[in-house]
């Protein structure tokens, strides 16, 4: 089971790690950043394979997995 | 709680300057997390270009210098041959580099200066607004070819990847994309095979990264990398160009 | 320190470089400079110990460059070019200026404009004090008039350039490239560990000192005007410290000539000329081109003023303002190639003795 961190702020809105989660934890988010962007909302499901960090091209995101 | 991904220690907390989706995002990130890995923050440099990547000093804690347009391989080439044990990294785009500085690549490739070089190939100029590369596929928009590439003003695209590959100096020559999770681990392998020759002394390392730029191809992100996919990579196919180890 | 030697100005200054602990060429070749980066390259293997690199550049923007990347390492590096190729290298001498980057150019001048002559000329004097290149900057221009004084402004442009942070010009002509004379030259300086340089790329440490970044690149007005006063600055300090002059029987003189470079000696001996038939000649001869020795003009009064140029007038603009309209300035300008004699100089001095 992982967790997944997103950087509100460094948060850019491509979607990638949206797109390219492979359980879909990830989807599109309401609240908006100070920059104007909505990042993602985090839902259950994360097994911390950390292709969403891997896709951000911001470094906004972080992935943990529980031992 | 064991660490799966983590920000890079050597970034600092500045936000970026690229607009969202961006390629040069990824393979900034991609540089960070070697220089960790690899221990490079301290007797390393990176050489910026013009462009998109010119605020890059910004994001990263380590000593940089912002080149002049194009000449970035040739600061690069002052640098390495005063200090030939230092990493030196040169990160240039299209414009930047195949564009305003084709002779300082080339020249710095031919004389086989033992820097390692990051293209990113996005097909277009980013800062300046969207306008053609010399890298700009046929028939693509641009501000400045507003029906199109036409060969009859513009010419063709070049594959630098190739073109260096071809030349001596060069020990390693490879083009690579982001546009999967997969593609994103391949290039980081390619960045390290090139940083990882560099330190062993060899000739010139080159990787090109076929770069998505979502803002000036009118594209949402997720589409632009689709479009590298099924169109980019044609004219720019994928693999490794040259590898060897290069003349001592 | 101080062999006497007969030899070429490109060749003794490129000598003196190396003295200097100049350890970097980078250059492309163009007449009449092209002995310098020969001398060095030769020097690269034939002198091992010296540890010294050449590199034939691609062109003079990728030499002046490289010589960037090579200070801002912390080495001593140079280029030596002419005309056509300074012109190449203005998008870089605006760039070290502002980047604070202590480069060295030997600029060996020629007649221009374009491709110009390969002979000797002053054409260059514009350029050089007014800043090829775009935006607010100043290069230190020094200006010798023998081979030897050659040698030892070639090793000072080393140790001002680090003192300043600031890209010097050590601007010779074709005369005395090529000219062979006797010369002692000078001997080794004390070359400072590249570590201990100003904003150095080098040895960082997280722990200990914040990354040295060099940049030009400025991101709004905040920038704009911090990296800009700074700059000026740098520029007040050099006018305020370093400006160099000879001044030769000005007080008694009715006639002032104003001459720099190898002209200078000619107008030395048109000078001496002009007082045996009993013309008091003095003369100003800058060493310094940027800062311009305004001051050397300004308890000159009441005389006339004969600017000398292997140009068509450049350096009388400086004439002009250091005597700020109070006196006649006078032009005498030749297109270089050859030098004037020193009869054809005291002609005019003569005809400015008549007016009135």
């Amino acid at each position: 089971m992982g967790t997944i961190k997103i950087d509100f702020q460094r948060c850019k809105e491509c979607g990638y790690c949206i797109n390219f989660c492979p359980k879909k934890v990830l989807s599109k988010g309401t609240a908006v950043n100070k920059r104007g962007y909505f990042p993602p909302v985090v839902g259950e499901g994360c097994i911390a394979c950390g292709t969403c960090a891997r896709m951000c091209p911001d470094a906004a995101i972080s992935v943990y997995k529980e031992d | 709680m064991k660490t799966i991904y983590e920000r890079p220690q050597i970034f600092t907390d500045a936000i970026t300057t690229y607009c969202g989706g961006c390629g040069h995002g990824i393979v900034n990130k991609l540089i960070a997390e070697l220089i960790d890995e690899m221990g490079l923050q301290r007797d390393g440099v990176i050489v910026w270009p013009i462009g998109c990547s010119c605020l890059a000093d910004k994001f990263y804690d380590m000593d940089q210098i912002m080149a002049l347009h194009g000449r970035a391989p040739a600061t690069a080439t002052g640098i390495k041959r005063a200090e030939p044990n230092k990493f030196v990294l040169v990160y240039q785009g299209d414009g930047d580099m195949v564009s305003e500085g084709m002779a300082e690549i080339m020249h710095a490739a031919i004389r086989g200066e033992k820097f390692s070089v990051i293209f990113i190939n996005n097909a277009i100029y980013g800062m300046t607004g969207g306008q053609v590369a010399p890298t700009t596929l046929m028939d693509q928009k641009a501000t400045t070819a507003p029906v199109g590439r036409k060969a009859v003003n513009t010419g063709y695209p070049i594959n630098m990847a190739e073109v260096l590959g071809s030349l001596r100096g060069v020990c390693y020559s490879e083009r690579v994309t982001v546009t999967t999770p997969q593609n994103v681990m391949k290039t980081k392998k390619a960045i390290k095979k090139a940083f990882d020759l560099q330190l062993a002394g060899k000739g010139m390392t080159f990787v090109e990264v076929l770069s998505p730029c979502p803002t000036n191809w009118g594209m949402p992100p997720v589409k632009a990398l689709e479009w590298i996919s099924d169109v980019m990579v044609e004219q720019y196919p994928l693999g490794v160009f040259k590898d060897e180890e290069g003349e001592d | 320190m101080g062999e006497k030697v007969f030899m070429q100005g490109n060749m003794a200054m490129a000598e003196s470089a190396i003295r200097a602990g100049c350890k970097l060429f980078f250059g492309y070749p163009i007449t009449p400079s092209s002995e310098v980066a020969e001398y060095f390259a030769k020097a690269m293997f034939a002198r091992p110990e010296e540890e010294i690199t050449f590199i034939q550049a691609e062109t003079e923007v990728s030499a002046f460059n490289m010589i960037a990347g090579a200070v801002a390492a912390g080495h001593r590096a140079m280029t030596a070019t002419s005309g056509p190729g300074f012109s190449l290298g203005q998008e870089a001498m605006s760039f070290m200026s502002c980047a604070d980057l202590p480069a060295v150019i030997l600029d060996i001048m020629r007649p221009g404009p374009g491709d110009g002559d390969i002979m000797a000329g002053q054409s260059d004097y514009y350029q050089l004090t007014r800043g090829g290149g775009h935006g607010d900057y100043r290069n230190l221009i020094l200006a010798p008039y023998t081979v030897e004084e050659g040698c030892h402004l070639m090793q000072e442009a080393f140790v001002l350039a680090e003192k300043y942070h600031n890209p010097v010009v050590v601007a010779s002509d074709g005369n005395l490239a090529k000219l062979r004379e006797s010369v002692e030259l000078p001997g080794r300086l004390e070359v400072p560990d590249p570590q201990t340089q100003y904003n150095v790329l080098s040895g960082f440490d997280p722990a200990v000192r914040e990354k040295h970044v060099f940049l030009t690149g400025m991101n709004g007005v905040a920038e704009v005007i911090m990296i800009n006063e700074r700059l000026q600055k740098k520029f007040r300090d050099i006018e305020e410290n370093e400006v160099r002059y000879e001044r030769y029987q000005c007080e008694d003189a009715d006639i002032v000539l104003v001459a720099y470079g190898s002209l200078a000696r000619v107008c030395i001996s048109a000078m001496k000329l002009a007082r045996e038939e009993g013309i008091r000649v003095g003369l100003i001869r800058p060493i310094t081109l940027w800062p311009y020795p305004e001051k050397a003009f300004r308890d000159l009064n009441g005389k006339k003023f004969l600017c000398c140029e292997l140009s068509a007038g450049q350096m009388i603009d400086d004439v002009k303002l250091s005597v700020e309209n109070k006196h006649d300035v006078y032009l005498f300008s030749r297109w270089g190639s050859v030098l004037p004699s020193p009869k054809e100089i005291l002609a005019d001095i003569r005809k400015l003795n008549e007016v009135k």
